[in-house]
């Protein structure tokens, strides 16, 4: 089981969001900017949370933002963003929110072997706090990949 | 026995919640098989489901269910997710 591609283009670090909305889109352009999906992608992760609420908001600090497949997307692909500030997504218990993952999957298959890996990295609780203090690119490859490693372990 | 694990769209948190819930189910020895669903699919995916794990914002989408709907808060703490499913079919 590999991560969905995560090429430093999709990394974000530091960013400043005013609000939720924002910092989706960021992760929405990070996945654009790396060619995974088209632009229009951002805002069909925001539609998500819209219509279903902050549930993304998967552990504390950490929001999972994603949209059904469809063509915009490219292919399966994962964008980083770490904010400058913490937002508040509006989840009872993990807010506020200082990392936001962008995942793209191209079918619905794809995305249960490419989550599990995601489990594999941030089921070891120091990876978010470490992710949210990141200060470059290389930093949170290295956070992504040591902790991948360890699981393997 | 029969667990659905519940997301918004079913492409991303409900595929971690499975495989955790695998890990889980596991260490505890409990034979079960684990599926991923989506909001739109409650009714039919959790008619047959002793156990739906989901999150606090889902809760009120699913409907009359004999399954024991287990919520979790943090999808990653697997000492929260043992916890909760050794209670609920413990």
């Amino acid at each position: 089981m590999t991560l969905p591609p995560l090429p430093d283009s999709a990394i974000t670090v530091g960013a400043h969001a005013a609000d939720w909305r924002q910092a989706v889109e960021l992760a929405g352009e990070a996945l654009a900017r790396s060619g995974a999906t088209e632009q229009g992608y951002g805002h069909r992760m925001i539609q998500v949370i819209e219509e279903f609420g902050a549930y993304i908001v998967i552990a504390p600090g950490l929001a999972l933002a994603h949209a059904r497949p469809g063509p915009d997307v490219n292919s399966d692909g994962l964008a980083v963003v770490t904010l400058d500030e913490p937002v508040v997504f509006g989840h009872p218990h993990n807010d506020p929110v200082s990392v936001v993952l962008g995942l793209a999957v191209s079918t619905p298959e794809a995305h249960v072997t490419s989550v599990a890996e995601l489990a594999n990295v941030f089921n070891d609780p120091e990876a978010i706090p470490a992710l949210a203090a990141a200060s470059s690119t290389a930093d949170v490859q290295r956070i992504l990949t040591l902790s991948e490693e360890e699981a393997a372990r | 026995m029969k667990i659905v694990a519940i997301c918004g769209v079913g492409v991303g948190t409900s595929g971690i919640l499975k495989v955790n819930a695998e890990r889980v189910l596991d260490r505890l020895g409990i034979d079960a098989d684990v599926t991923a669903s989506d909001a739109a699919h409650i009714d039919e995916a959790a008619a047959d489901a002793q156990v739906v794990l989901t999150s606090p914002e889902l809760v009120d989408r699913i409907g009359r269910t004999n399954a024991d709907v287990i919520v979790v808060h943090n999808y990653f703490d697997l000492e929260e997710l043992e916890r909760k499913l050794d209670e609920a079919l413990g």
